[in-house]
């Protein structure tokens, strides 16, 4: 056992801490996150790239830092940006997912047009997965599309399409072989969002935000060659990126941030006199949540070590969106019963704490408990795949 | 940067297993418990025989001089079995105190004896985490009186180490004038826990009189971070049992495997428990490495490996439905012991709330 991650990543830690103590002031809300990226976040990134604390292992040529993969000192990076509370860039889905996609499975030509204005912020992306009737079972979509004059036709539903409201692009999963296995029947696509014959519906979720959008296409018309891979590989290609979706969805560094000011709050807020951390009740709910926190964070630890050293181990990997996502609810729900009445005020109100974000929390922790893969779909994965029971059988035909 | 398992532990890790595997069935279990010293004289040397008892015992001193979580490693695969043998409290918790508090003459005495496995040890700390019945033991002038509860592994013991208070370690020697030794039959029969009553007992002080608060505590951390090992090795052949059990019995024309609700209990439990291993692995770590997160992680650890256990033991008997709840299938054996575990050296809202103390958010 050594858990020192050695002198040279000590020295990387030393020059990431110095960079955020000259640089740190100029981070964009870290928490703001939603909203196209203006002036302040893309010149933010742009120092980011350029130190290699962004983009880090994507090659120069296409707009990255071209720096050599290492676990460790991206590891390092997030954990100082987390700690210091400071923006470690621009996210969405296309930065976190189309490019990497790209960079695996995109022609040259793909590779050079979208990386870099995708990067820098200049074209920001929707995704195209989700429809109404193919949710959990994402393969049985069924937005068309079929070829007419070297173009494909789309037609069909999006749902759950974060960002469509203001996203410049869209990568999106259509079904253009009708005839084939669901799987194979699928392609993925590269479509500008202001193409004719697309309409955006805002989605207003619980929260009161409308962070999604029902996107409808009519005979939207696109290019053939806007497409990644072949024609039928359309799954596969998305596969290489889901995956690195639920790795991201239950990061216990997220836990221990939130448990920290769970802890913040009961020991400074007081009811009838008492402050909350003296209440036995509330406490020892407390301390419960922190040992969970705590099971995930070694588990996180054993999974970077794994990672480091190329040894496979499924199970631990497979828990993670399960146990971390119901666990960052469970932290939201102590800080909101612990403030009880407090604890439900919304919006603006009067006496509102910490701007409201444990309610806020507590019902977008559900919306990360449902998406990529509910909880349901997440134990079956783990029985099935983790523990080796079989499928539920298909129901039989009825004549 | 390496977490985890050396390849020396996962050469422990195989012969230990394979050791349990062959030579502690359930039907060995079934003779042993009727017994319930929590002994076994084939175990206990075989055991010796692969070098295991001293673990936590320098190489000086007749033992392995292996680490900490040598010692989890071991004690999770007595836990995986449920196997009668005194190992938490004679090779993981009396080499602490020893070590912590003993003088050499001490540790020439004792360590070489436990590492051979002639020397057994009972281990009285009940009343450091949770005194009732007015029980405690005092020292003084060479005697101890008093009551000792909840003496782990204290039926077969050879010897007893005892807290006098929280800062005082007395060694008592079994069988010696003045004392009393009461079996408390407890739900799990696998582990023989005892009652003391000392009458003016010739006692030895292992260090100082009132200046081994240290020392007990370490002993305690010790014993709750090993607890927590057991009971992932318990937990985790529940599971395993309850997997393998589905995909045998079938209703409805299929394998009860295939039905999502059991499927999902299954999930729930390994999803669980998973964390919990590299949790177990971290506490081990402190132990021996991190002496400031020691106890905060040994109460963690057990509290935690607790909560998680309990409702392992009990959907595992549901999944076996009828037949989990006789006698026939043994699975009450994983589940009394999951039981036991939980409250030695402290129920798990016990050691919370000593987390609590140590964390400064309430006062002690």
């Amino acid at each position: 056992m050594d858990l020192s991650y050695g002198k040279e990543y000590d020295e990387y830690r030393e020059e990431v801490r110095a960079f955020i103590k000259e640089h740190g002031h100029k981070s964009p809300d870290s928490s703001k996150q939603g909203n196209k990226p203006d002036a302040e976040d893309k010149a933010w990134q742009k120092l980011l790239i350029e130190r290699g604390y962004a983009a880090r292992i994507i090659p120069k040529e296409y707009g990255g830092y071209g720096g050599e993969a290492d676990l460790l000192k991206s590891v390092i990076i997030d954990e100082e940006f987390d700690e210091a509370g400071v923006s470690k860039g621009l996210g969405g889905q296309g930065i976190s997912m189309l490019v990497p996609t790209l960079l695996e499975l995109g022609t040259d030509e793909q590779k050079e047009k979208w990386i870099k204005p995708t990067l820098e912020g200049e074209i920001f992306w929707a995704q195209g997965y989700s429809e109404p009737g193919a949710g959990s079972d994402l393969a049985s979509l069924q937005t068309k599309a079929h070829v007419e004059d070297g173009k494909f036709v789309i037609n069909g539903q999006k749902i759950w399409t974060s960002s469509a409201h203001f996203a410049d692009m869209m990568f999106i999963l259509v079904r253009t072989e009708p005839d084939a296995p669901k799987h194979k029947g699928i392609s993925y696509l590269l479509l500008p969002m202001d193409t004719p014959g697309i309409e955006i519906r805002p989605l207003v979720t619980m929260t009161g935000e409308a962070t999604f959008n029902e996107v409808f296409f009519e005979d939207v018309k696109v290019p053939t060659d806007q497409i990644v891979a072949n024609r039928g590989e359309g799954w596969m290609v998305a596969n290489a990126t889901l995956k690195h979706e639920r790795g991201m969805l239950g990061d216990p560094r997220q836990s221990s941030s939130l448990l920290h000011q769970v802890v913040e709050l009961m020991k400074t807020e007081d009811v009838n006199g008492v402050k909350l951390m003296d209440s036995p009740i509330f406490r020892d709910r407390l301390l419960k949540l922190q040992g969970r926190v705590m099971a995930m964070q070694y588990n996180s630890m054993r999974l970077l070590s794994n990672d480091l050293s190329g040894n496979v181990e499924l199970m631990p990997i497979l828990v993670v969106k399960l146990i971390g996502t119901h666990l960052n609810q469970d932290i939201c729900g102590l800080a909101i019963d612990a403030l009880g009445e407090l604890g439900v005020l919304y919006d603006d109100s009067k006496y509102l704490r910490n701007s409201g974000m444990w309610q806020t929390r507590y019902m977008f922790m559900l919306g990360l408990i449902i998406g990529g893969g509910t909880s349901h779909i997440q134990k079956n994965i783990i029985s099935e795949h983790g523990l080796g029971m079989p499928r539920e059988p298909k129901p039989q035909k009825t004549a | 940067m390496e977490f985890g398992y050396s390849e020396e532990q996962k050469m422990l890790d195989e012969s230990i297993r394979r050791f349990v595997n062959s030579e502690v069935p359930l039907d060995r279990i079934r003779e042993l418990v009727l017994e319930g010293t929590g002994y076994d004289e084939k175990i206990w040397s075989g055991l010796a025989e692969l070098g295991v008892l001293g673990v936590l015992i320098p190489e000086e001193f007749g033992g392995a001089g292996m680490g900490f979580l040598d010692a989890t490693i071991i004690q999770e695969s007595l836990g995986y079995v449920v196997a009668p043998a005194p190992f938490l409290g004679t090779s993981i918790m009396a080499p602490t105190a020893i070590l912590a508090a003993g003088s050499d003459d001490q540790k020439n005495k004792w360590l070489p004896e436990i590492s051979s496995g002639n020397l057994k040890v009972g281990l009285g700390l009940t009343e450091v985490t949770g005194a009732r019945e007015n029980a405690g033991v005092s020292f003084s002038g060479g005697k101890a009186n008093g009551k000792a509860m909840f003496v782990i592994d204290g039926e077969c013991a050879d010897g007893y180490i005892l807290a006098a208070g929280k800062d005082t370690l007395v060694w008592v020697a079994a069988g010696a004038a003045g004392l009393t030794k009461t079996r408390l039959n407890t739900v799990d029969n696998t582990r023989g826990v005892v009652e003391l009553v000392l009458d003016g007992v010739e006692a030895e002080l292992i260090g100082t009189q009132g200046g081994e608060a240290a020392a007990v505590q370490k002993t305690v951390d010790a014993g709750r971070t090993a607890l927590a090992a057991d009971l992932l090795g318990t937990s985790q052949r529940m599971l395993e049992r309850a997997v393998e059990y589905a995909k045998e019995r079938k209703q409805f024309n299929r394998v009860i495997a295939s039905f999502q609700g059991l499927k999902h209990t299954c999930a729930d439990m390994a999803a669980n428990l998973e964390p919990c291993r590299a949790m177990v692995w971290y506490a081990a770590h402190c132990q021996q490495e991190i002496a400031d997160e020691a106890t905060l992680l040994a109460c963690q650890v057990k509290s935690h490996l607790s909560e998680v256990s309990t409702p392992i033991a009990n959907d595992t008997t549901l999944v076996h439905g009828g037949m989990g709840f006789t006698d026939l299938m043994g699975l009450h054996f994983w589940f009394k012991r999951i039981g036991l575990s939980r409250q030695l050296l402290g129920s798990p809202e016990a050691v919370r709330e000593e987390a609590a103390v140590l964390q400064g958010w309430v006062a002690a």
